[in-house]
């Protein structure tokens, strides 16, 4: 019932990894992490859910707003190692149409 | 016509780090009842949702409040209701410009939140809410399609 943000930079592009659950408590440390890279200019953001094991619309929230700081600089923000589950989430709210998202091994970093 | 049913009620403190207990009793009465895992998973969604708007807003301006989840177990189907004594929201008002983000929608446009109530309508058969001094979110799950065996091994909670 927690989460872990693990971020690796390599010049202007970051790899977040995430590990746990987001929900109303966790949201706002992942808010925290991301937001300040998100206000960077021109960056690209990869945000690696493989062992994300619960997510609900306060985790939308984050990503939403994050995604809307990285378009506003310039950025690019992108969705990898989603689950069906988690996939499912972002195209019942129509976010799979508007955010890029490379789901399960499409895209995964293993 | 009355029916025959379990009942289980819980309460939290009205704080963030309480609503993931309730996702952890929650699976453990949604396989307990034979629900599929996609089933539980809706249900935990749909419930913490609701805890979550009330935790959030029904007392942003106290500093205790409760949120009281109870579930009926019926043998068809099973019932969360989740209830806060906080002061009521206009939830007409909450519910406008709720839904589905639309395709081509200007990025800068895009909302940040207000998906709950959306998504609690979506994940689960019936959906009521009622306000009195608080506000009860009602929210009925039927038992359907391929279930868990039930002599499945346990699903882990």
């Amino acid at each position: 019932m927690n989460i872990t943000v693990d971020v690796n930079e390599l010049n202007t592009e970051f790899i977040v990894k995430l590990n746990g659950e987001i929900d109303a408590y966790t949201a706002p440390k992942l808010r925290e992490s991301l937001f300040p890279i998100s206000e960077q200019d021109n960056v690209s953001i990869i945000i690696d859910l493989t062992e994300v094991s619960y997510m609900d619309s306060t985790g939308l929230g984050v990503f939403v707003g994050a995604f809307k700081s990285v378009r506003a600089h310039n950025g690019e923000f992108t969705l990898i190692g989603l689950s069906e589950r988690l996939r499912r989430l972002f195209d019942i709210t129509g976010l799979a149409d508007i955010i890029d998202i490379k789901s399960g091994t499409e895209g995964g970093l293993e | 016509m009355s029916q025959v049913y379990d009942y289980i009620e819980m309460k939290i403190p009205a704080k963030p780090e309480f609503i993931g207990v309730i996702r952890l009793t929650l699976s453990g009465i949604g396989s307990r009842m034979g629900f599929a895992y996609d089933e539980i998973e809706d249900l935990k969604i749909a419930t913490s949702e609701a805890c979550t708007n009330a935790v959030q807003h029904a007392y942003k301006d106290l500093e205790k409040g409760e949120v009281k989840v109870s579930f009926g177990l019926y043998p068809d189907r099973l019932e969360v209701m989740v209830s806060d004594s906080g002061k009521s929201c206009n939830f007409e008002e909450v519910r406008q410009g709720l839904g589905p983000y639309e395709h081509g929608q200007k990025v800068e446009l895009l909302r940040e939140g207000g998906l709950g109530l959306y998504l609690i309508e979506t994940l689960m058969d019936d959906v009521k809410i009622h306000q009195h001094d608080g506000v009860t979110v009602f929210m009925t799950k039927f038992l359907e399609g391929e279930q868990v065996e039930m002599d499945a091994k346990t699903v882990s909670t």
